[in-house]
């Protein structure tokens, strides 16, 4: 039974012997026993155990900055992580600590949450975020491709305009063209719905940033594509149909997602037209209840939940279809 | 027109509350931010776990929810300072998480051969970051810190949807009530948020080709 002492004594963080039942545990060390290599060399660093592997997971070591470091870099290491876990802790308790002492944390004001009125009032606004969000992202992105084509033509009489537009539209607050929508419509006798005051200015300035992202997906493909278009004797307009817009879609379709997750927080500005999305729900819930913190809280977290799982989709995507996004390290703000 | 030239020093004033604020929410972001991709990049896991999870929380959530439960959230846990500045915490947090990813996307642009051989040389990790890694990273993250930096001063406008109404387009909109002539006024303060955009534009592609590596 030496080989499982063995095993135990040197590899107890080990990932494989943390769970496993002692048949598989000596199964494991005789192999080893018989190819005659010691089960972890005297030198190697512990292994990570099973909740530090999930932590490595998400802290993600992805430069090799530094080197593997030695016995004295391991102790410094473990001093620094037990003083910055000391110094986390401290902040957490501080703002929990900040929270009790102005009567944030009783369970009156939280238990709301889970009533079935407020819950169906906070889902219905998240619909309408979400409808907000599906519409304008529908008529932006066409919007955004004409624009792209317009930039890309040969003719300045196309080119021009398209290029104005989304250098102008890109450098322009989206709060200003809401006001602008919001107080300059009326005067003008126009009267649009609420919910197309925030999709209109939203559309606007997002057809802008489409465009750019399908300009950025045409111009990473290698000009050879083009070239060999037109060697086959295609015009401008059917090599881009036929041989660039195709190849570029699929480039450019993590980017697009991704985008999805601006246009969702760029609906939060139904806040300033007061549209009943979540955002202006949350302001309504939290003046009616008195419970103005734990309603924003509520909606960010529901906010965070989306947006991540759109990025994760983008991710997702990317991975798949292969070949990075021209527009990735870009973040989407 | 003859309402611009009136009310030129309206639109002055509110200029530079905006740029007041987006200088400091910049200056701020990228504070935060460079401590956060170190955070990151670093040995220690308590922190690179920390940094992982600000970045892709804050990321997450809007702007304007997180100036809202800043303007409007920190007064009921009994921390009250001057509206301005509490709005330029809240986008300086936001703004730090793209900072840092802005950082770090700059750090992994240098090639690898180059940290590997500064190893080989012998250099320690602060003497690569800080000779080799660092001055070549500062030049390829000046056009993406530029166009944050537009970024933060477009959404400086969101100031005013919680009541910073000093900034550009909170004057303008008070303007625009005052007399009725939103044409003009949004078109002037349209104008004056692109040319912000094409000087810092501008700027940073100048930067960036006088500083260019060759590779």
């Amino acid at each position: 039974m030496t080989p499982v002492l063995h095993n135990k004594a040197a590899g107890s963080g080990l990932p494989e012997s943390s769970g496993t039942p002692g048949s598989a545990d000596s199964a494991h060390s005789a192999a080893h026993a018989s190819t005659g290599q010691p089960a972890v060399p005297a030198t190697a660093p512990p292994r990570p155990g099973r909740l530090t592997a999930l932590l490595e997971a998400v802290g993600g070591a992805d430069d090799g900055l530094f080197d593997p470091p030695g016995p004295r870099g391991r102790r410094r290491i473990a001093v620094a992580s037990a003083v910055s876990l000391l110094a986390l802790a401290a902040l957490a308790w501080a703002v929990v600590h900040q929270f009790d002492a102005h009567g944030q944390l009783h369970a009156a004001q939280w238990r709301i949450f889970g009533q079935w009125p407020v819950l169906h009032y906070l889902l219905t606004a998240l619909w309408a975020t979400v409808r907000v969000t599906l519409v304008s992202g529908a008529i932006a992105l066409p919007l955004g491709a004409l624009l792209a084509l317009g930039r890309l033509a040969r003719t300045p009489l196309l080119r021009w305009p398209a290029t104005v537009y989304v250098e102008v539209l890109r450098a322009v607050p989206l709060l200003l063209l809401i006001y602008a929508f919001l107080f300059g419509l009326p005067t003008a006798g126009v009267h649009l719905p609420l919910f197309w005051q925030l999709v209109w200015p939203i559309v606007f300035t997002n057809a802008a940033v489409f465009a750019e992202i399908f300009r950025s997906g045409v111009r990473a493909l290698p000009r050879g594509q083009t070239e060999a278009a037109y060697a086959l004797g295609l015009n401008h307009w059917t090599a881009m149909r036929l041989v660039v817009l195709p190849q570029a879609v699929r480039q450019t379709a993590p980017a697009l997602v991704s985008q999805l997750v601006r246009l969702l927080k760029d609906s939060t500005l139904g806040y300033v037209v007061s549209f009943l999305e979540l955002l202006n729900a949350a302001k309504v819930l939290g003046e009616f209840d008195h419970t103005v913190v734990q309603a924003y809280l509520v909606v960010a977290v529901v906010y965070v939940l989306v947006n991540t799982a759109l990025a994760g989709t983008a991710g997702w995507l990317e991975r798949r279809l292969g070949g990075p996004s021209p527009t990735r390290g870009r973040p989407t703000v | 027109m003859g309402l611009i030239a009136d009310h030129i020093g309206v639109f002055g004033s509110g200029l530079r509350v905006s740029a007041e604020i987006s200088a400091c929410t910049f200056v701020l972001a990228a504070l935060l931010g460079a401590v956060l991709a170190v955070c990151r990049i670093s040995p220690v896991l308590p922190l690179r776990v920390f940094s992982r999870l600000y970045v892709a929380v804050l990321r997450s959530i809007p702007l304007l929810v997180l100036l809202t439960l800043f303007v409007f959230g920190l007064p009921e846990i009994g921390i009250v300072y001057s509206l301005q500045w509490t709005a330029v915490t809240a986008m300086s947090l936001y703004w730090a998480a793209f900072f840092c990813e802005v950082l770090r996307a700059g750090v992994r642009a240098v090639p690898r051969g180059q940290i590997e051989a500064a190893r080989a040389l012998g250099l320690g990790f602060g003497q690569t970051l800080r000779l080799v890694v660092l001055p070549q990273a500062a030049r390829s993250i000046i056009q993406p810190a530029a166009s944050l930096l537009i970024a933060v001063t477009l959404n400086s406008s969101l100031a005013a949807a919680v009541g910073v109404t000093q900034e550009l387009t909170g004057q303008t909109e008070l303007l625009d009530q005052q007399y009725a002539q939103p044409l003009v006024t949004f078109g002037a303060a349209a104008v004056a948020y692109v040319a912000i955009a094409l000087c810092v534009g501008r700027l940073a592609g100048f930067l960036d080709r006088k500083m260019a590596v060759t590779r």
